[in-house]
Parts: C-alpha cells; sequence; structure tokens
C-alpha cells in the first residue's frame, strides 16, 4: 500500500463483511439440499466467494479499527446488535425458490456496488471490491437465469419464485438507504438503484414474474436492529468460537 | 545457493491444479530478494480460494528448504485476478490435463476429442475456477476453467 490511500471507516468495512458473511452462512445451510448435485456444488462455491470476502474485509477491519480483533473474532464474536448486515440477507429459504430470490436481489446490488467502490480511493478495499465485482457478476448469471427458468417455467414454479421474489422485496429498499457511514466511504447507495432496478427489470420481465410494488420497506439492519432470524443464524454460525474461545483449524 | 529464488518458485504448484505453477496461474505477483530477505506477492484467484493458504504455506517451505530463512509472503487484490494472465504453455497443460482452458470467444472445445459442440451442466464445478460441462460429440463430461 502506498502511503497516499485513504483508509475507509472500520464499521462501513463490518456493514460490507457482514453482508457477506451472513448470506455466505445462508447459502451453507442449503448445502446437499439442493434440487441437484450440480446446484449443491453451485450453492457451495457462491458460499465460499461471499465467506472469502467477508474474511478480506474482517481482516482489513480488524488491522484499521487496532483493537487486535482478527477476522475470527469480528465474525464469530460479535453479539446480534453489532452486525450490520442488510434484512436482505438474514432472510431464511423454506425452499429453492426463496434462495434464489434473495441471491438474485442481492448479486445485482452486490454487482453496482463492488463496481462504484473499485475505484475506491482506499486502494485495499477497492482490490478487494474489483475481484468481488467480478465474482458478483458470475453470481448473478446464476442466479438471474434460474429466476428466468423457475418465473418462465411451469405453472408451480412461477407462482413459488413470485411468492419468493414477493417476500422478500420488502427488504430491498434497505440497500439503498444512505447513512453519514456511506457518505464517509465514498459511494451513495442511493446512486446505485437506478441500474440494480434496471437489472431487476430486465430479469422480471423475460420471467414473464411481476415486480412487486410493496410500499412497506423494512428498515434497521445497518443500525444492528434485526429480525428474529439473525440470531439464530449467528448461534450456528458462532457455536465452535464459543465453545471454544480462539479455536484455530 | 546455485538455484534462483524464480527458479524454486517453479516447483510451488495450484494443490487443486497441480500441473499449473504459480507462475503459470498468474497468481505469483512478484519475487524480490533483499539482503537474504525474499519477499513473494501473490494475488488470490477467488475471493474464498482455499488454495491460497496452502499456496504461501508451500512457497515458504520450499524457499525455506533451499537456505531461505527469512521469507514474507505478501497478498495484493488489485489488479484483480483475470484468467487473460494465463500463458499459452498453461493452456496447454491444462488442455492435456482435462480441463479446458478459459476461452472468452468460440466455442469451447472439448479436452478429450476437441469437438466444439459443448454444452454447460453448470456455471460451477469442483472448485471455485471451473464449470462443468459436457461434450455432444463424445459424451464425456469436462471442467471448464472459468474465464474471468
Amino acid at each position: 500500500m502506498t502511503t497516499t490511500t485513504k483508509t475507509t471507516p472500520v464499521e462501513y468495512l463490518l456493514r460490507l463483511a457482514d453482508d457477506n458473511v451472513v448470506i455466505g452462512q445462508r447459502l451453507g445451510e442449503y448445502i446437499s439440499r439442493a434440487p441437484d448435485l450440480e446446484e449443491d456444488l453451485a450453492v457451495a462455491n457462491i458460499a465460499l466467494d461471499h465467506i472469502g470476502v467477508a474474511q478480506h474485509l474482517f481482516s482489513y477491519a480488524g488491522e484499521l479499527e487496532g483493537a487486535g480483533r482478527t477476522e475470527d473474532d469480528l465474525a464469530f464474536g460479535r453479539t446480534e446488535r453489532a452486525f450490520t448486515n442488510a434484512l436482505l440477507v438474514e432472510q431464511p429459504h423454506d425452499g429453492f425458490g426463496d434462495l434464489i430470490a434473495r441471491q438474485f436481489l442481492f448479486d445485482a446490488y452486490q454487482l453496482e456496488l463492488w463496481t462504484a467502490l473499485s475505484d475506491s480511493s482506499d486502494e485495499r478495499l477497492g482490490g478487494i471490491a474489483a475481484k468481488a465485482a467480478k465474482e458478483a457478476r458470475y453470481h448473478l448469471r446464476h442466479s438471474s437465469s434460474w429466476v428466468i427458468r423457475l418465473g418462465d417455467g411451469t405453472e408451480e414454479s412461477h407462482r413459488r419464485i413470485q411468492e419468493a421474489i414477493d417476500a422478500m422485496w420488502r427488504f430491498t429498499g434497505e440497500l439503498f438507504d444512505t447513512d453519514g457511514v456511506d457518505r464517509a466511504a465514498g459511494v451513495d447507495p442511493a446512486s446505485l438503484r437506478q441500474a440494480w432496478e434496471a437489472t431487476v427489470d430486465d430479469v422480471l420481465s423475460e420471467a414473464t414474474l411481476n415486480k412487486p410494488d410493496d410500499p412497506y420497506q423494512a428498515t434497521g439492519g445497518r443500525s444492528g436492529v434485526h429480525g428474529e432470524h439473525l440470531g439464530h443464524l449467528l448461534a450456528e454460525m458462532q457455536s465452535m468460537q464459543r465453545t471454544y474461545p480462539g479455536l484455530e483449524w | 545457493m546455485t538455484v534462483s529464488v524464480e527458479e524454486l518458485l517453479a516447483e510451488v504448484v495450484d494443490p487443486e491444479i497441480p500441473v499449473l505453477t504459480i507462475a503459470d496461474l498468474g497468481v505469483l505477483r512478484g519475487v524480490s530478494v533483499d539482503d537474504g530477505h525474499v519477499t513473494v506477492t501473490i494475488t488470490p484467484t477467488y475471493s474464498g480460494c482455499p488454495a491460497l493458504g496452502v499456496i504461501e504455506e508451500d512457497i515458504v517451505a520450499v524457499l525455506n528448504a533451499a537456505g531461505y530463512d527469512r521469507v514474507s509472503v505478501n497478498t495484493v487484490y488489485k489488479p484483480a485476478w483475470t484468467t487473460e494472465w494465463m500463458n499459452e504453455d498453461a493452456r496447454r497443460k491444462l488442455d492435456d490435463y482435462g480441463i479446458a482452458p478459459p476461452t472468452t470467444q468460440g466455442p469451447v472445445l472439448c479436452p478429450q476429442c476437441s469437438e466444439a459442440d459443448t454444452s454447460v451442466v453448470s456455471l460451477f464445478g469442483s472448485t471455485a475456477c471451473k464449470a462443468l460441462m459436457v461434450c455432444g460429440s463424445c459424451g464425456e463430461p469436462f471442467d471448464h476453467f472459468k474465464a474471468i
């Protein structure tokens, strides 16, 4: 790193990392339950990318914070209220349609976010983002193709993916809310909305699905106020480190 | 010491695709030796690639065994790794190994029978860097190194 590079607020890095570790954990829950073996591999690979991004971000956040916390401390040692992931990523899934709907809406957002952050004046964040942008593009290709396949598939698959998109929709608004933390990091989430909507509109239309117009949009994730699901997710994710603090493989 | 650091590092292979060295892959980004202290710079292929940790350990082990006691391995993220860094030699080695090399234009050729009648089975394969394909001509499934 050169000395001219700017650094990013730790709070912002944690926000990005939390989104990725939580959705990585959600995807991990589904491995072995996908419709076929190929999808099990896909879900595992996508989870790995997200957890990898989270690991790089946690590690950087820990260094900047300077309090001696490692990537493991940040992922496995913080409580629910300290997590600032968006509500969308913590949403549970009953079936494959829910997983795909959540992933598609998130992938389309992540692609725009990472692309914007690739030019960050913080070189290290810019590097992580440039890599993550490539991965997000590939993830989006996968999730979009499933939205289209299910939406434009049978009556049953159409109904189920539409219900899943409808159910996840109320958690999308929060992705584009702006606060002081975002402003300090240099990318205004609101500026990503138009490109995100264009992607979502194109895919939903090809999938013969309706775009939801749910006026209710839930918020709170960015300030650590979560739904009932995150606590359960963290209890499982953190159980090893809580039981054996400092455990290393 | 008669063997250069570069020659030593040519022994370090990707643990998941052992026909490719880290130089072939483009994972090796730089080497510098300063007063006996070796600094090796690498970049991850994918953010979550589990091979990176093993590669780091292998670099240190190979150099230590050759008498270089002070070794640091730096990880850089920018510029982001791309399959375009893979040289012709590496692409041929992959193909011989049964993995279709990354292709951005034109059809992916079957590494078994070289036919172009191939299709994607799954965008994700046995490792983060590969997709699963099948050849319509010889019927063999095969891995395709994803172009990114």
